[in-house]
């Protein structure tokens, strides 16, 4: 996905001039050829994350469009003043991205874990929060990031994601991606669980559920009518999300249904549960340790199901 | 600190009040942006705004917030008021006048206190490494900072030479003495490749001789009769 990222803004950057990316002295082997073919739009910042933060601010009041890039929550949380205060407060147009989302840093540990990025930055006043489900949409959210006005956030996965969108989506931000139709269930996934969400739609269709898939690629704004039209034409709804079930899109999504009129519908947030994570393990490992496995979703879903 | 700005404000900052957005301009950045009070009435006697608004300091439905707002606030370049994080937007935007090519400079006032940020330091040592010579940053040392005496919280002595290891080229003042003030703002800088310091030694509440060097007037409103005791002293000094 962070390859998808640097190709889409390496192309952005030929064309505009404003563009310049900012990286915490991370990017080894996926930099090198932006910084070869625009040395005057890189700048290593060293490892200074809240300057990185300022320094872009300043920079795009001064008229750029600036991206940060570092690993998990070393663009967010460690600068998270700098994004509010210097970045979204000015309206300036600061691209705050971070690699790693969730537990791609497996066995680094929990401070490479970004498992609260989303619920924190969402929660900051002008921030766009956009997760992008695979390359294809990774590219296509970059696209964006630079068309729009003001401070984002990019979430990104971190290598060999599969692509899940045989072929590229019409993509704009604040609108989900509706993947499958359907009326039984609606999966609703976000980032990284998309593939994984797909696999798990198979499954149930295979099983005579009629599943609707939906990448909510933009987490804030949240696609608030997709969200209803769901509760309104589906008979359930789970979300699945490689981050803390408390504030991300299980809680986005929560925030819209239970202020909903209407039919209630049975809903289950699906994300990491148990805080920081206690035992070594690969991404794999990890995601099965805290049931965000393709099993996992089948069998909340049909449980969820089985229960109306 | 009030002596600084008024250096500033009246022929060290090339500003127009006509037309505050001027892309020329130069940036200045009030990091300390607690002390916003002094810079607000600076920049409605240079006609940024009128002198009516400064009523509004601090009262509710307002236009002047406690702490420096840009906000519908002509002529305030950025919003302060958490410390440490004026010299990084400056150097963000000194950076950006280099590359672009642009000739104005880019000014920040820190406080004392706001030296304890490890942010602050970032900073200084990305300006440094960079050899940002059109930023300048003016650190108003009144030795105070918000529960005591800088010496005894936090020492940051000695100062200047913090400042020079980190690659700027640093001088000190004495933050009062108005000719010497602008004498050596308008030689920056100081060093062609190095950012500039002035580090300005100041007291608080100079000029009224129950508040200087004293910690209460971090804080208090005066009352109306040590206002007017104040403006009197002032006056009878100028």
């Amino acid at each position: 996905m962070r390859t998808a990222f640097i190709n889409a803004l390496e192309e952005l950057a030929a064309e505009d001039p404003r563009i310049t990316l900012l990286t915490g002295d991370l990017g080894f082997s996926v930099f090198e050829p932006f910084i070869a073919r625009f040395p005057r739009q890189f700048l290593n910042c060293g490892v200074a994350e809240q300057n990185m933060t300022g320094v872009a601010a300043g920079m795009a009041l001064s008229g750029k469009v600036v991206f940060t890039y570092s690993i998990g929550n070393f663009s967010t949380l460690r600068c998270l003043e700098q994004i509010r205060n210097d970045a979204c407060y000015h309206g300036a147009n600061v691209k705050v991205v971070s690699v790693g989302a969730g537990l791609a840093y497996g066995p680094l540990g929990s401070s490479h874990h970004a498992l609260e990025d989303l619920a924190i930055l969402r929660a900051l006043p002008e921030m766009t929060v956009v997760a992008p489900g695979d390359p294809i949409e990774a590219a296509a959210a970059t696209r964006a990031l630079v068309s729009h006005d003001g401070p984002c956030y990019l979430r990104l996965g971190k290598s060999g994601e599969p692509r899940v969108h045989a072929e590229v989506p019409d993509f704009a931000l604040g609108r989900a991606i509706r993947v499958s139709d359907g009326n039984d269930l609606t999966l609703i996934a976000t980032g990284t669980t998309l593939k994984a969400c797909c696999d798990a739609a198979a499954k149930l269709s295979a099983e005579g559920t009629s599943v609707r898939l939906l990448s909510m690629h933009t987490i804030k704004p949240l696609d608030v009518e997709a969200v209803r039209r769901a509760a309104k034409e589906t008979s359930a709804i789970v979300t699945v999300e490689e981050h803390s079930v408390t504030g991300g899109l299980g809680g986005a999504v929560a925030e819209v249904l239970a202020q909903s009129d209407g039919r209630r519908v049975p809903f289950l947030i699906m994300g990491v549960r148990s805080g920081f994570c206690r035992v070594v393990g690969s991404q794999e490992y990890l995601k099965a340790q805290c049931g965000l496995t393709v099993d996992d979703i089948v069998v909340n879903a049909n449980r969820l199901i089985r229960r109306l | 600190m009030a002596d600084l700005l008024a250096v500033l404000y009246a022929g060290i900052l090339r500003v127009d009040a006509a037309n505050p957005m001027w892309e020329e301009r130069d940036r200045f950045i009030l990091s300390k942006g607690h002390a916003c009070a002094g810079l607000y009435a600076v920049l409605s006697k240079r006609g940024f705004f009128p002198e009516t608004w400064l009523e509004s300091f601090y009262k509710d439905g307002g236009k002047l917030f406690g702490h420096a707002t840009h906000t519908g606030v002509p002529g305030i370049e950025v919003s302060t008021g958490s410390l440490g994080h004026g010299l990084s937007i400056a150097c963000g935007m000194a950076l950006a006048a280099r590359i672009d090519g642009r000739k104005h400079r880019v000014y920040c006032m820190l406080s004392d206190g706001e030296c304890d940020e490890g942010s602050t330091w970032e900073a200084a040592l990305f300006a440094g490494h960079h050899g940002l010579d059109n930023l300048v940053v003016i650190v108003d040392y009144n030795r105070i900072q918000s529960l005591g005496h800088t010496k005894d919280v936090l020492d940051l002595d000695p100062l200047a030479q913090k400042w020079r290891s980190f690659r700027w080229a640093a001088r000190e003042v004495d933050g009062h003495d108005v000719r010497l003030i602008d004498e050596t703002l308008q030689e920056v800088p100081f060093e062609v490749g190095r950012p500039s310091c002035v580090i300005a030694h100041t007291v608080k509440g100079k000029g009224v001789s129950f508040m200087e060097d004293k910690l209460l007037w971090h804080y208090r409103n005066p009352s109306i009769e040590e206002y007017a005791a104040a403006v009197a002293e002032l006056e009878r000094k100028s």
